[in-house]
């Protein structure tokens, strides 16, 4: 059931492609009606040159997308900071985090006073495009 | 009838000079595409909307799948089974809960508690079994991320039925509907995306801020258990006495801070000054990120039954309610938490620090509960 239904979400309706189809057919006749015109009506000509490129591009473009197999998707890590502190000399280091991390946890002494560390913050930092809106 | 007759001729006269005796070509280009709009306008429309929602679905199909592998990972890295643990994970994904029947509202919530409780034992037990090497903590973690896991499977599968049926009927309302609020679910898809990899790991998220504000106030001080997986430690704030409520860390879980709640008052017979709860808020859009903001009543999420109970807690002895929180949208909420977000807890506290300056008097006692996830969040 989930097979048929996977592949069912991945088939191409007929209907497009047929549209498709017809538009390039179209599109090509265009072309070869323009080569034929340009003997006795040059602006004809032109516009049927014009007609036909635009609609084999827009037709070629529209079945590419449509054959477009599904670009390759990733789920990004952020980078998340890990700060330890003493709470005797004040002494702060920040590293990555590192699984086990949380926050009020005792850690390696401190490198100053041998005092126990604790992790106080844990977090990500985010830079957003700052998009002016007028509210 | 009249207006297509002009429409023709003028479309000829048009046509007519450039191009010679071509423009039959042009006449019949734009009679075609006149009639395929008029008949089939539709039904192009319904394919437009098909293919979007198709896109999304390849998307969420993407999620998911890394969602059960990022749990299938992390029971085979911490847990240690002896034997695959994908039959189970599988399995696990395709749980359901009944809510309980609600035609008789009377006592629907002690109901509904009863469910819960016997979907988290469900939930613990299959953990253990999956990954038998874990502690408290890490089974704990474990827990929220194939929940995670399970609710991006259940979100595909409802937005993959709908796609399949509107295929089906070409019924433009079924798909219009799904495609309408297609970047919602999008939205919510994506934050319990990267919420997995958050509960895999252990890392505080957004959620958690409630929590972190407890955490730093009990922060040295003896806590004891006060309910399921919920602690309490008593801590002098401006010569008042606090109780500070909070969810037992660092494992991920939201304790439950109702019965917390309602045995202090208990333990007090009522003697509590002001309760003030804080909690992580969705934010509208156009707010700040940890923005920091204070009001009335129970400041709690979940399906209620926790502010069920501490509201019939407040209403016995008449206690007021205070609510300090902390804004963020939806995918921070559920992601690592951000440091706008960790910067305002320190805010939050000097809110609360206000409020007890405020409405309560030195000697008084008080209830601080910090409402939210505590993974990643030790006490």
């Amino acid at each position: 059931m989930s097979k048929a239904s996977s592949s069912a979400t991945k088939r191409i309706s007929s209907f497009v492609l047929l549209v498709i189809f017809i538009t390039l057919a179209l599109s090509l006749t265009a072309l070869i009606l323009a080569i034929s015109a340009f003997n006795y009506n040059e602006i004809a000509a032109y516009y049927l040159l014009l007609i036909g490129f635009l609609g084999a591009a827009l037709s070629t473009y529209v079945l590419l997308q449509t054959r477009k197999r599904i670009k390759r998707l990733s789920i990004k890590a952020p980078a998340i900071t890990t700060t330890i502190e003493c709470s005797k000399c004040g002494f702060k280091s920040i590293r990555e985090f590192e699984r086990g991390d949380y926050i009020f946890k005792a850690v390696d002494p401190c490198q100053k006073c041998n005092e126990n560390m604790l992790i106080t913050a844990i977090y990500r930092e985010v830079k957003e495009k700052t998009k002016r809106t007028r509210f | 009838m009249n207006k297509l007759a002009t429409m023709t001729a003028l479309q000829n006269q048009i046509m007519q000079e450039p191009f010679g005796e071509f423009s039959w070509i042009l006449n019949i280009l734009f009679y075609a595409f006149f009639f395929v709009f008029m008949f089939y306008g539709q039904r192009i429309q319904i394919y437009i909307m098909l293919r979007e929602v198709e896109g999304s679905l390849y998307k969420l199909k993407y999620i998911k799948d890394e969602g059960r592998k990022t749990a299938i990972e992390t029971i085979k890295e911490i847990g240690k089974p002896q034997t695959d643990p994908t039959a189970r994970v599988d399995r696990f994904l395709e749980y359901f809960t009944i809510s309980p029947q609600s035609l008789d509202p009377a006592g629907v919530v002690a109901k509904l508690e009863h469910i819960l409780d016997v979907r988290e034992t469900r939930f613990k037990d299959d953990v253990k079994l999956m990954a038998p090497a874990t502690d408290k903590t890490q089974a704990n973690n474990l827990e929220n991320t194939l929940e995670a896991a399970m609710a991006l499977n259940y979100i595909y599968k409802v937005i993959r039925h709908f796609y399949l049926l509107g295929k089906k009927t070409l019924s433009l309302y079924i798909i219009m509907q799904i495609q309408m609020i297609l970047p919602l679910v999008m939205r919510e898809a994506e934050a319990y995306a990267s919420a997995l990899k958050a509960f895999a790991y252990g890392q505080p998220i957004g959620d958690g801020a409630g929590a972190l504000v407890a955490a730093k106030l009990t922060h040295g001080s003896p806590t004891r258990n006060i309910a399921k997986e919920c602690v309490v430690a008593t801590v002098p704030i401006e010569g008042r006495t606090a109780y500070v409520i909070k969810a037992e860390g660092p494992g991920g879980n939201v304790g439950k801070p109702g019965d917390g709640v309602k045995t202090i008052m208990e333990e007090n017979e009522g003697n509590i000054a002001n309760i003030i709860m804080v909690d992580a808020a969705l934010k509208l859009e156009g707010e700040e990120v940890g923005e920091v903001a204070e009001g009335v009543g129970a400041a709690i999420g979940g399906p209620g039954v926790d502010q069920f109970k501490i509201e019939e807690s407040i209403l016995k002895y008449r206690v007021p309610i205070n609510a300090v929180i902390i804004k963020e949208d939806i995918g921070d909420a559920v992601s690592p938490m951000r440091k706008e977000i960790f910067d305002a807890v320190d805010k939050a506290i000097e809110r609360i620090k206000q409020v007890i300056l405020e409405k309560t008097k030195e000697g008084d006692k008080v209830i601080i509960a910090g409402v939210g996830n505590t993974i990643g969040i030790g006490q």
